[in-house]
């Protein structure tokens, strides 16, 4: 008996909302379909009203977790159009902070993926260590979350030597808790049985349906933005691309898992190596007219900011390309054949930042199903039309 | 003075009002426990400790609105929940906690009490699957579907380790297996194995990780009890807390010697000993993770059945060698 079961746009296993409809044949998954559009926010058209600087923020808020992703990635894309040449420790810091931000995102994922697969007392353990890199981004920039420390030209905060022997202590502890999570991630056997085999994706799927970061690592396949495009410091930092060869969800666990410990020896080559000097020059107000493509290897996989300008203080078109969209053909491909229990794990380990992701709303009949593209003032009209001449809903009144 | 002594064992102990109040202490120990293995404070506030937070669940939920889907069978939908309290709450009567004597060792005590208590054990599994199907709702059916499913895979082992004990002692009748080891407490660890074997099985019954397959949160949303709200879900949760008393109780009867020493010591005895069993069951919960559900059939025939054989055996050959 085949039956559709609706995954979402509200389910516990999603943290944003997305729509997956599941065919499925028993336990087994025949067919799966994504729908996209519950979670649109008009980022890119706001982006054309707001000036250079301020668009810095509004790229920060694209996501919440890779928030100095995006920032670096549009304001590398700016600094082009400027041409301008950020400073040796501008540099070096935003790359410190890009890299604890992975670390930070990496832990996350490790803990999602132990919810997912119902291993709770995983997800405690991993997300209270993420706290000490939570509390290094906060003692270099004094947020947690949204950093603010990328600026057109460079970067806002220095570093001071107090707070690199902190980052250094903490990075101590981190490293020996990773330690444990390789351990234990790899040799639990009712979690290794959860993911070993889940979520197959071949290598020549993987490239013929351009999927990124540890999604295609795990493949088998060395791709990495770091190593093939460098920017910031990439170039003089010493660290290897981290790959796995099983395809599976386990292998995309044991790559964010290498990439953890690569992380933190970059971190501590930053730190060691932070050149003297000014960390940011001073940026023009306007761009020329130009148009550039930014990429960034961000903890999910390639981001890519498209910025076209046309002379003024504002862009003319910021197109975002957030990992998680190019990650979406490659997770249908996974789910096929798969169990209904494995949903939440193959979903999960694109690491799936939904709202990045969102760059359109369709209208669907609630009854019939059918699709349709319409722009907002026909939207409007619609909604005029059906509530014209009803009667109002009492206004709600304030009980006291 | 038979009646009120039997009104006194159905309502008070160890009847509705002690297993009310012990299957919310034991929620409280569960959670308090899982909660220390994951580096958490776990129920702090209600009461001293938190030992009111379970009560003050049930209240809560209690007092929440109370939906049954448009489509599902009213009637059965509604009636499920006291059904399998009921049920539970039967099972426990047989249990041999108020222990005078073997003459007097529980409410009621025949020879072949295991075997209902078991059977009694078994019928919650079928109230979750009916509710799962009753409810109309696609993830309580996939949940119901593997209720079943399951079911297949542990029963068996479950009723063959629980039976070995008895066959050594010889008897079918709990209160006698108990007074068996507590003569030959030498023989305690010949049962070892399939102690272990029945403490994977009950979890698995009682749907705790990493058997918690049908109402996997994270897969098939509440599961099972998908549609069940307020005072429903309220008696849902109170069921499977005392289920998980009664199953503590019985494996305490049958592999560490039961309850001895009258009403008081008796007590005590009870309280630590299924203390002792839940104990095990936290950990498991807090150490492994969720296993799909083909895994657990494959998992309980390949590994659990041939042991529960072996422990037979072993049984078997111990009781041929001191008789």
């Amino acid at each position: 008996m085949k039956f559709q079961i609706p995954i979402g746009p509200q389910h516990p296993a999603l943290k944003e909302p997305i729509g997956l409809r599941i065919t499925v044949e028993g336990e087994i998954i025949r067919d799966a379909d994504l729908r996209l559009g519950y979670n649109h926010r008009g980022l890119e058209k706001l982006a054309e009203q707001k000036t250079w600087i301020q668009n810095i923020y509004l790229a920060e808020r694209i996501c919440g977790i890779c928030s100095h992703s995006h920032t670096t990635c549009y304001v590398q894309g700016v600094e082009k159009l400027m041409e301008l040449e950020p400073p040796k420790r501008g540099l070096y810091i935003r790359t410190l902070v890009a890299e604890l931000e992975r670390v930070h995102s990496h832990l996350l994922w490790l803990g999602v993926a132990g919810h997912e697969a119902g291993f709770d007392s995983f997800f405690m353990y991993t997300w209270r260590d993420r706290e000490i890199v939570m509390d290094i981004l906060e003692t270099i920039t004094g947020n947690r979350v949204h950093y603010g420390i990328n600026t057109i030209g460079g970067v806002r905060r220095d570093l001071d030597e107090m707070q690199v022997k902190h980052i250094l202590d903490s990075l101590e502890i981190l490293r020996k808790r990773s330690e444990y999570y390789r351990n234990l991630g790899t040799t639990e056997p009712s979690f290794v049985a959860r993911l070993a085999g889940v979520g197959y994706l071949s290598p020549e799927d993987a490239v013929a349906l351009c999927a990124v970061g540890p999604t295609l690592r795990a493949s088998g396949i060395a791709r990495d933005v770091r190593k093939d495009d460098p920017y910031a410091v990439y170039e003089e930092v010493p660290f290897e691309v981290c790959t796995a060869d099983t395809c599976d969800v386990l292998g995309r666990a044991v790559v964010r898992i290498k990439e953890l410990f690569q992380s933190y020896n970059i971190i501590e080559y930053l730190l060691k190596n932070l050149p003297a000097g000014p960390i940011a020059v001073r940026a023009p107000r306007r761009a020329k007219p130009n148009e550039v493509v930014s990429r960034y290897e961000a903890p999910r996989g390639e981001n890519i900011h498209y910025i076209k300008s046309n002379g003024t203080d504002k862009p003319e078109r910021l197109k975002v390309r957030a990992p998680t969209l190019a990650n979406y053909a490659a997770t249908i491909k996974m789910l096929k054949n798969g169990f209904i229990a494995d949903v939440p794990l193959i979903f999960a380990a694109i690491d799936p930042c939904i709202c990045c992701a969102e760059r359109a709303v369709s209208v669907v009949d609630a009854r019939s199903g059918e699709e349709k593209i319409i722009p907002m003032n026909t939207l409007k009209q619609l909604s005029q039309k059906i509530s014209y001449g009803k009667e109002k809903k009492r206004v709600a009144e304030w009980p006291l | 003075m038979a009646t009120v002594n039997t009104l006194i064992y159905l309502i008070i102990y160890p009847g509705l009002l002690f297993l009310f109040l012990y299957s919310t202490f034991v929620e409280w120990y569960d959670r308090k426990l899982y909660a220390r293995f994951q580096n958490r404070m776990g129920p702090t506030h209600t009461g001293k400790f938190g030992l009111l937070q379970p009560i003050a669940d049930f209240f809560k939920l209690m007092a929440k609105e109370d939906i049954v889907p448009e489509r599902a069978d009213r009637k059965m939908f509604s009636a499920l929940p006291a059904f399998g309290l009921a049920i539970v709450f039967t099972a426990m009567l047989l249990i041999p906690v108020w222990n005078y004597s073997l003459d007097r060792p529980s409410v009621i005590s025949f020879s072949g009490d295991i075997i209902v208590v078991l059977y009694l054990l078994s019928l919650p599994t079928f109230i979750f699957f009916l509710a799962g199907w009753s409810s109309t709702n696609l993830f309580s059916i996939v949940g119901g579907a593997r209720v079943l499913t399951m079911l297949f895979g542990y029963e068996v082992p479950l009723f063959l380790a629980v039976l070995s004990p008895a066959v050594l002692a010889n008897s079918w009748r709990l209160a006698e297996i108990a007074a068996f080891y507590r003569q030959h407490p030498a023989l305690i660890p010949v049962n070892l194995l399939g102690f272990v074997i029945a403490l994977i099985c009950v979890q698995a019954k009682l749907e705790r990780t990493p058997f918690d397959i049908p109402h996997a949160e994270t897969e098939i949303v509440g599961g099972t009890f998908t549609e069940y709200s307020g005072k429903k879900l309220a008696i849902f949760r109170l069921m499977m807390d005392a289920e998980m008393v009664v199953a503590a109780g019985l494996l305490a009867t049958v592999f560490l010697g039961g309850f001895p020493g009258g009403p008081l010591l008796g007590l005590i005895n009870f309280i630590v000993k299924t203390l002792f069993v839940i104990f095990f069951l936290a950990l498991i919960r807090a150490t492994t993770s969720r296993i799909r559900v083909d895994q657990v059939v494959t998992f309980s025939w390949k590994y659990l059945a041939p042991l529960a054989v072996l422990q037979l055996l072993i049984t078997i050959l111990v009781k041929g060698l001191i008789s």
